[in-house]
């Protein structure tokens, strides 16, 4: 480095092109990967061609996908909330009990709604005004809430849920293209515009890489952290009106161990779950594949919770995987 | 740099020119991502005799501290043990062929004990090969009488304030049965009362004939304690020989490379009024009763040992701690700073010295760290503009002569001073009154260190007030206007530029008497 | 820290005390020795579990497969009983106590070699686990009747007034003590979760000490694999769902730091025993057990602010005035 060269030298912008960096991304590996097994299902059953039954299969992952959207945004600034299935079952019962006292479809929706922020609200206070790790604070709601729902139900469920209720778990907006889908489309463009093309999305990854110089950059850490927390609340909120209204009851047991499958969901979307990077094309992506596998191998019969071995093989494949190959190399170039 | 130097070493210096050295490094090469720290260097360590390491910051010594203790493996190179080469795999390596260290860096635990601190890795035990918590703390207590340390072994460092904190560093490193003792900068944080027991430490390790490598960037103690020297620049040896036979102007010159008194910028001095005023501010633990003011143009110098509560009070001015008393004028008007944020908007902004942690986000790309604390200018309705974006990173990235390869590098690919110079950019960008640097050319290599200097003169002749925390008196001397001393958290002297010496700045900082 | 730590258990005992007062001032009995040692048996899974944890939280990892590791090694020990009656329980434990390990290393070689987060690795091996036990029974229970006697008699044989059970988790405290505060390998799980950085410069290998914490928890929970079978007389795919936040319940609720290297034995085994009287007295004052879940919620909560106060790091000390009060 030498001073006494002053020629003044223009940086460029970019080291490389844009089709380079998306040709090594994640996300062309994991639409690949998507490809693949779509193939893969498609002469595996001749049912899985069927518009209706991808329709219907659709119901696998869209909720849950609406709750990893806000996931992935809080899992990039190194936070997570477990207590996303917990809120569900809450917010759920919250609906059944307004229903009992005669409420009616906006105000079930409007409860729905209001449960999961205040949940997160809950989660975010714990978290960012006390300064307490979310890992544990959310373990602990995650039961609380659950165990709220237990308590107002016991073994009993909530049923009887108005007719026009039913629209938004089983709803089609045009032909086969369900509520929920439109939904999660809308969802999954404003998430994207968020997080990628917004000053709060940059901020986000900003903390996530480094939250100590975030702060000593004027970001202003916590408050962040406390909206994404009442957004994974208000999403919560969301997949337990669809998932309420798609059901037709409500049973204390609803969503059960779905936290698992959101994070996943994030992980396998190319989130590190160390926080920093991931983006939603990725996050989508992971949705579609998780969807088809669980809809392919339900074509062929195989149990749910044979499903579940894959899904957290998946999980920890896809986060093992890169580093083993790094190892790899690694002990190649010694 | 005068120092006195009269005192006569305690031991004598023997004739060792045939005395076989108990270890020597050879051609130890150690490389990390971008950097070369070591590049092929050489040192000898003779039995009852002190070397002292001497270089500038970011010379390398740290990586062969590390090298010595197992920590690091080298590239390439030879540790050699009584002519037997060996190799270091693990820190346990190093302390079992008897290589001890104390560390810079307090690596201790601050939820364990006095003793369990001490004796953690080679505890004394019982013969069914428990640990023995008994004797450990009957040996911690022995240990820590002999360096004259009045602590309870059974108290946890979490209780124990900085200095006792590094006794116990001394008292762990003497724990182990060591034939080499790696001291590095063991005094920065001690009081001097400290200092003189740990010179007398040195010299009875010496007369049990230890070999010792001591690293200190102060010239009184090397001149003081040491019977040899070698000197480190840029990951090389530079010089080696014996402390009899050199001066210290000479030692300064094959440290920094260039004869020495032509290292700093010359500028204007044109000063304008006030523009902050710090008025009483006060901590619980960190600082107290900070008073004074700053000028539209100054470079205002703030100097202290390592630990004298600069960063902190810096940091609390930059609205990361609150204060629990004390008010800031900011051109007359009283000013409340809660948060970076509110520092940012009153025109105070801060390069933290700890860069990796506080100040570059080293994974993200330069234009997105530069931009950072100027999102809101170059975005309209909370979307970014990335045209805007890049045209307003280069433009301060480009006029502080970044070296990179494009802009969406990231940072953690640029050395320590083009990650500086991001740094500051990204402040710039801000358009402050008041910049703080805090240890500005820590870790970054001579050429960018002189690079940073001619800007800092540059920006403060611009009209831009500077705030420089250093621990190096020739960047206090060379840069500032003003100096501002720092002790135990408080200040404890201010001079101007001119009639300002090391020695004074030194005895006000480490609290000497003037008699001393 | 170590006068800190001894309050906080005091803290906990005290609760405990007042917690059995107060059901005893209420309903009379409840505090009869017998009732305790019938609570105290009735924990004693929790307890040699939450130790297993703690070692694992220590330093700085958490392990969520202990339930599914603990049904696993159940099933399969249950199962090999079903077909061969013949083979004997000691011969059994050790299997249940060697395939725990074996799982407890597997989480323990992704968390070292591959440098993975604990949480999303024993989330997956959570499910695994679970997902595998389904493979193996193919969904089927396997019942008392299938069980040789000697297998459900071990953990239910009564000494001095205490079953087996209890006894074996007496013992494991009993070892735990020695193996947490004189071994060098107890030692280093503190010093990982404290200081990881630093202990690189003590000689300890931060990777390798948690996979010993990984194998310990995998091992206890084979133990209790075939403990909770045993004791129960039934095997089936969900047995013990969701016990895994019981256990981090109970280490949390027993001081042990989320943020690793704080926690003692006696703060786990009080954890898990605060909980186990609040199970056991739920039934007692009448209250419906449907309310457990959100107590152990609510109490995972409150312990973990409790610990963040007690934690809270102090800006360093520099001033002389300062240090002289703090």
């Amino acid at each position: 480095m030498s001073i006494s060269d002053t020629a003044q030298r223009t940086i460029p912008n970019r080291l490389h092109s844009r089709g380079y960096r998306l040709i090594r991304s994640w996300e062309v590996l994991l639409l690949g990967v998507a490809i693949i097994i779509f193939f893969a299902n498609t002469q595996a059953s001749p049912y899985f061609l069927d518009p209706w039954n991808l329709s219907d299969a659709s119901f696998n992952f869209t909720e849950k996908a609406m709750i990893a959207f806000a996931m992935a945004l809080l899992i990039i600034t190194g936070e997570i909330d477990l207590s996303v299935a917990g809120i569900i079952a809450l917010s759920s019962t919250a609906m059944g009990y307004a229903l009992q006292l005669g409420a009616g479809t906006p105000m079930l929706v409007l409860i729905g709604l209001s449960v999961g922020v205040l949940c997160g609200a809950f989660n975010g206070v714990l978290i960012t005004k006390m300064g307490l790790p979310s890992i544990v604070v959310t373990i602990g709601t995650m039961s609380l809430f659950r165990g709220i729902a237990y308590i107002v139900l016991g073994d009993q469920a909530f049923n009887g849920y108005p007719s026009d209720f039913s629209v938004f778990g089983r709803g089609y907006a045009f032909g086969v293209i369900t509520w929920e889908i439109v939904i999660l489309i809308v969802l999954a463009i404003a998430f994207g515009v968020l997080l990628h093309l917004t000053n709060f999305g940059r901020k986000l990854y900003v903390i996530g890489n480094n939250p100590t110089a975030a702060l000593f950059s004027g970001v202003k850490v916590q408050r962040t952290k406390m909206i994404l927390f009442l957004l994974t609340g208000l999403m919560s909120g969301l997949a337990a009106v669809c998932l309420t209204s798609r059901l037709g009851s409500t049973r204390p047991s609803i969503a059960l161990g779905w936290e698992l499958e959101v994070v996943t969901m994030v992980v396998l979307g190319g989130i590190s779950i160390l926080g920093g990077s991931g983006t939603i094309v990725g996050v989508v992506i992971a949705a579609l594949v998780m969807g088809m596998v669980t809809f392919g191998l339900g074509l062929l019969n195989v149990p749910g919770i044979v499903m579940s071995i894959f899904i957290g093989g998946l999980l920890i494949g896809v986060i093992a995987l890169p580093r083993l190959i790094g190892l790899i190399a690694a002990q190649r170039k010694r | 740099m005068t120092l006195d130097n009269t005192k006569q070493p305690i031991a004598a210096r023997g004739d060792t020119a045939d005395l076989a050295p108990v270890l020597t490094l050879r051609g130890i090469t150690k490389t990390f991502p971008g950097v070369r720290a070591l590049g092929g260097v050489d040192l000898a360590l003779y039995s009852g005799q002190v070397t002292a390491l001497v270089g500038e910051n970011g010379a390398g010594k740290s990586t062969l501290v590390k090298v010595l203790t197992g920590i690091y493996r080298p590239d390439a190179g030879d540790i050699v043990i009584d002519d037997t080469p060996t190799q270091f795999q693990t820190a346990t390596d190093a302390s079992d062929a008897g290589v001890t260290a104390i560390h810079q860096e307090t690596v201790l635990f601050d939820d364990l004990t006095v003793a369990e601190n001490i004796f953690l890795g080679h505890a004394p035990r019982t013969r069914w090969g428990l640990i023995d918590w008994g004797t450990m703390r009957t040996q911690a207590t022995e240990i820590l009488t002999r360096i004259g340390a009045n602590l309870d072994p059974d108290a946890t460092l979490r209780e124990l304030g900085i200095a006792n904190k590094h006794l116990v560093a001394i008292a762990r490193a003497l724990s182990v049965q060591a034939r080499v003792v790696v001291m590095d900068e063991p005094t920065a944080a001690l009081s001097r009362a400290e200092i003189e027991e740990l010179y007398e430490l040195v010299d009875r390790l010496k007369s049990e004939g230890k070999a010792i490598l001591f690293i200190s960037h102060k010239f009184d103690e090397i001149f003081r304690i040491a019977d040899r020297y070698t000197v480190f620049r840029d990951g090389e040896m530079v010089g080696a020989g014996m402390i009899a036979d050199i001066t210290e102007n000479k030692l300064v010159e094959m440290m920094v490379g260039r004869p020495v008194g032509q290292v700093f910028p010359t500028r204007s001095t044109n000063i304008g009024d006030e523009i902050l005023r710090v008025v009483g501010y006060s901590h619980p633990t960190e600082f107290a009763d900070i008073n004074f003011g700053l000028r539209r143009g100054e470079i205002l110098g703030f100097y202290g040992l390592v630990g004298a509560g600069r960063s902190e009070f810096m940091q609390a001015l930059f609205g990361v701690t609150k204060p629990s008393k004390g008010a800031i004028k900011i051109d007359g008007k009283i000013a409340i700073i809660r948060s970076p944020n509110e520092a940012i908007e009153q025109g105070i902004v801060y390069v933290p010295e700890d860069r990796g942690k506080q100040g570059a986000i080293i994974d993200l790309p330069i234009f997105q760290n530069v931009t950072l604390p100027s999102l809101g200018r170059i975005s309209g309705n909370g979307f970014l503009k990335m045209a805007e974006e890049f045209s307003l990173a280069r433009k301060y990235t480009e006029r502080l002569d970044l070296r990179a390869a494009a802009l969406d590098q990231n940072v953690g690919n640029l050395s320590g001073g083009n990650q500086q110079k991001v740094v500051i950019a990204k402040w710039l960008a801000t358009l402050p009154k008041v910049i703080i640097l805090d240890e500005p050319t820590k870790g970054i290599d001579v050429g960018s260190k002189a690079a940073v200097h001619e800007f800092m003169a540059e920006l403060a002749n611009e009209g831009l007030s500077v705030i420089m925390v250093s621990s190096e008196i020739p960047e206090i001397l060379g840069m500032s206007d003003r100096v501002i001393v720092m002790r135990e958290g408080r200040i404890v002297d201010e001079c101007d530029r001119k009639g300002l010496t090391p020695e004074k700045l030194v005895r006000a900082a480490a609290g000497y008497e003037e008699s001393a | 820290m170590l006068k800190r730590l001894k309050s906080r258990e005091t803290i906990l005992l005290g609760a405990i005390i007042a917690l059995i007062a107060l059901v005893e001032t209420r309903f009379s009995g409840f505090a009869a020795p017998g009732n305790l040692a019938s609570i105290f048996n009735d924990t004693s899974i929790l307890m040699i579990l939450a130790l297993g944890q703690m070692t694992v939280i220590l330093t700085k990892c958490i392990d969520l497969s202990v339930a599914s590791n603990l049904a696993l090694t159940g099933m399969v020990v249950a199962t090999i009983n079903a077909a061969m009656p013949g083979m004997p329980v000691t011969v059994l434990i050790l299997i249940a106590i060697a395939l725990g390990m074996l799982m407890g290393a597997f989480n323990g070689v992704l968390v070292w070699l591959l440098d993975l987060p604990s949480i999303v690795v024993t989330l997956g091996t959570m499910t695994i686990y679970r997902g595998v036990i389904f493979l193996i029974s193919d969904g089927a229970w396997i019942n008392a009747h299938e069980m040789s006697d000697g297998f459900k008699a071990l953990p239910r044989h009564v000494i001095l007034g205490l079953p087996v059970l209890g006894w074996i988790a007496i013992l494991v405290i009993t070892l735990f003590v020695p193996l947490i505060m004189r071994t060098p390998m107890g030692r280093a799980f503190y010093a990982v979760g404290g200081n990881p950085h630093a202990a690189v410069y003590t000689g300890i290998n931060v990777g390798r000490t948690r996979f010993n914490s990984f194998v310990l928890s995998g091992g206890l929970a084979g133990l209790c694999g075939y403990l909770w079978v045993s004791r129960y007389a039934v095997a089936y795919t969900d047995v013990a769902g969701g016990f895994e936040l019981d256990v981090v319940a109970a280490c949390v609720i027993g001081g042990i730091s989320i943020a690793g290297g704080i926690g003692s034995v006696g703060g786990a085994v009080l954890g898990a025993l605060f909980l186990g009287v609040i199970k056991n007295a739920l039934p007692v004052a009448g209250i419906s057990p449907f309310w457990q879940l959100a107590i152990s919620g609510a109490a995972i909560i409150i312990a973990v602010a409790f610990n963040a106060q007690s934690e809270r790091t102090k800006g360093r000390v520099i001033l002389k005035s300062a240090e002289a009060t703090s």
